[in-house]
């Protein structure tokens, strides 16, 4: 068959690009090639290196700058320790929900037309909806499901008062339903690329060779998805880690999470002179988001063959 | 090559025939299918030719169950299939790009069907590495699609929808997405492997040379309904109707003007293939091809000679009659040396019955 022949043609092009000898020439493209990287460098060395730096060696160090590790150990037991307990598992637990919920609507939405109404307004609000947080988020909530809010009331007058049955916009429920709030559109701006790229014909293809749609699902569509879906999964986990404002807002810092704790070290408010405490608080963060991410890249490593 | 190791299981299958019947479908307003007729014998691969929304697509997809009829049935082998679900059909589609799964290496793509079915793990190895060979891809088994050339991809596509066995061999343009040498070269080799596999094949295309060499029946498709059904030499030669005959190959437009069963051009009587639509002496376009008109150097000629081009054998000399009506001969080239632009010539034209064109 004449096709080898192609095969061999390109098997020997491929050999024949061997590498080039360095030569003088080749550095100075080189140094020329890392001064084009300079702005990049230069503002994550500025943004990102440098805070991280502060904070490790703040987190080392007692308020005359002496070495120490009474803050790391401090960050880690009674409150501070509770607070990353209380903080992964409202993160793990909203990014978890809100991905589902998120990718559940992003495929529904898909199946609109694309030049629908429906699907032109759910988008919309969701860039909106995404980024709404802080303290008007708080109050829109305060407003609707706090104990005199509207739907808190409406619910009471057909019988169910939710607050007598132990619900409570101000604990940790509370907050949980305010954070997938904003969870779920987050979601679905950065999954429905993905769902996008999946092709009819993958799915007819699968069909044509006798897959029922749960085979597909399960040898194609599951597969091809779950990078992109764990990906969008640790974006809101770290979203969620972060976020201060509106928990601060609607709690007054009842609810010890981390970044409430980092913000009353930091601003003097609970003790004065605490501020590295705050910053060992800061490098557990760093290590929590760090740690999700090796998780991430180890499943990721394992796809990466296929991925384009 | 092992060839005859992949064959022969599927040449026990190959004795499938296809029958349309009266295929409706609409989209809306569209009427995609509009009475559709086809039967296609065992083993035997007819094309599906026509333009862009002429309906191919969708009769391809009805056969595959991707799609369902208005009205109208599907046959194969005599059974009605309509109601069954496209993963029940034993139908290997290639679609036209893009549809190998990009999460499998090429050799669990070829094999996924035979997961599917069931098929231990290494008789599905060796089936993959077999179909492999046959499509010249068997050092490729490891590689992910996207590491593969358009026509590597798409000879994946192939095997893989040969790997079930299937009843019946379904392309939509599968090459539509290759340049053009690639084009021709898996063109050969997709006929080659389909009288060796000696499986019915429906081949949708919409290029007329794809089809013609092809094919061993051509189906000329148009609004929905198949216009003619024919070998590629009949269909070039017999046309039933003017748009076939002016789908398939060059075709000159020539005025003439209807006398009888007669139509007169540029001074010669030419029979009329089918009874006139039109009234005596009614002004008419007559179509010609390009090998039947004969063009020959007189200074009292009344062609002009006004452009050539050198094709091997023959030589396509363009020259203009003194209505303006361009003309278009294919001669010998040995005898259109002395054509050349500006002289005079008589025309002649080939004494088989012609056909008129449409609306005019
Ligand atoms: N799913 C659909 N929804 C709406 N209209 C459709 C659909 N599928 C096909 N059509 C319409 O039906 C007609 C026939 O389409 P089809 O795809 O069968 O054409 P085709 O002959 O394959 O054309 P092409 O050569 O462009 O591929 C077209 O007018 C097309 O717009
Ligand atoms: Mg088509």
């Amino acid at each position: 068959m004449t096709v080898s022949n192609t095969t061999t043609r390109t098997g020997a092009a491929g050999l024949s690009a061997a590498p080039a000898r360095p030569t003088g020439r080749r550095w100075v493209a080189r140094a020329a090639g890392l001064l084009g990287l300079l702005p990049f460098l230069a503002y994550t060395g500025l943004f990102l290196a440098a805070p991280v730096v502060m904070v490790v060696v703040g987190a080392f160090q007692d308020n005359d700058g002496a070495f120490t590790t009474d803050n790391v150990t401090t960050a880690v037991s009674d409150q501070y320790g509770r607070a990353f307990v209380t903080s992964i598992e409202l993160s793990a637990l909203t990014a978890v929900v809100g991905a589902v919920l998120g990718a559940v609507l992003a495929q529904a939405v898909l199946s609109r037309r694309p030049d629908g109404v429906l699907r032109k307004a759910v988008t919309s609000a969701s860039g909106v909806l995404a980024n709404f947080g802080g303290v008007q988020l708080a109050f829109a909530f305060i407003a609707t499901l706090g104990s005199i809010g509207i739907v808190t009331k409406a619910l009471a007058a057909v019988g169910l008062d939710i607050y007598q049955g132990g619900f409570t916009l101000f604990g940790f429920t509370g907050i949980a339903i305010v954070y997938i709030y904003f969870q779920v559109p987050l979601m679905l701006i950065v999954f429905t690329p993905a769902l996008e790229g999946m092709r009819e014909q993958w799915r007819e293809a699968a069909e044509n060779l006798g897959a029922t749609r749960w085979q597909y699902w399960r040898h194609v569509a599951g597969p091809v998805l779950l990078p992109p879906f764990l990906a969008s999964l640790l974006l809101l986990f770290a979203n969620s880690l972060s976020a201060f404002a509106t928990a601060e807002a609607l709690t007054n810092g009842i609810i010890g999470l981390v970044p409430i704790q980092i913000g009353a070290l930091v601003s003097g408010n609970v003790v004065a002179d605490q501020q590295n405490l705050g910053k060992a608080l800061g490098l557990g963060m760093v290590i929590v988001v760090g740690l999700v991410m090796a998780v991430y890249y180890r499943i990721q490593r394992r796809t990466a063959r296929w991925l384009g | 090559m092992t060839v005859t190791e992949a064959a022969p299981e599927a040449v026990k299958r190959a004795g499938t025939s296809v029958e349309f019947r009266g295929l409706r479908r609409s989209f809306g307003e569209v009427a995609a299918l509009d009475g559709l007729d086809l039967a296609i014998a065992p083993g035997e691969l007819v094309a599906l030719l026509g333009p862009s929304g002429c309906g191919k697509t969708t009769a391809l997809r009805v056969l595959a169950g991707l799609e369902q009829v208005d009205a109208g049935e599907v046959l194969v082998d005599g059974g009605d299939v309509t109601g069954v679900p496209a993963n029940k059909r034993d139908m290997g589609m290639v679609f036209q790009s893009y549809s190998l799964f990009p999460n499998l290496a090429v050799r669990d793509n070829v094999a996924f069907g035979l997961r599917l079915r069931g098929v231990a793990a290494a008789t599905r190895r060796r089936r993959a590495q077999e179909l492999l060979e046959l499509v010249g891809l068997d050092s490729h088994g490891h590689r992910y699609p996207h590491q593969l050339s358009g026509g590597q991809q798409q000879r994946v596509a192939l095997a893989r929808a040969l790997a079930i066995e299937p009843r019946v061999l379904l392309l939509d343009e599968p090459l539509s997405a290759l340049d053009a040498q690639v084009r021709t070269q898996l063109r050969d080799e997709i006929r080659r492997l389909q009288l060796r596999v000696g499986i019915t094949t429906l081949f949708v295309t919409h290029d007329q040379e794809e089809a013609l060499s092809i094919a061993d029946r051509v189906g000329v498709m148009r609004s929905g309904r198949l216009e003619q059904c024919d070998t590629p030499a009949e269909l070039y030669q017999r046309p039933a109707t003017a748009f076939v005959a002016e789908f398939v190959g060059t075709m000159n437009h020539v005025p003439g003007v209807v006398a009888g069963q007669e139509v007169v051009v540029a001074g010669h009587r030419l029979t009329l293939a089918e009874p006139a639509g039109a009234r005596d002496g009614q002004l008419v376009k007559v179509l010609l091809r390009p090998e039947s008109v004969t063009l020959t150097a007189e200074a009292d000629g009344q062609a002009l000679v006004s452009d050539r081009s050198f094709r091997g054998a023959v030589t396509r000399v363009t020259a203009t009659l003194p209505d303006g009506t361009t003309l278009l001969a294919d001669l010998p080239s040995v005898t259109a040396a002395d054509l050349q632009p500006g002289a005079q010539a008589a025309v002649r034209f080939a004494p088989q019955p012609v056909l008129l064109a449409e609306g005019e």
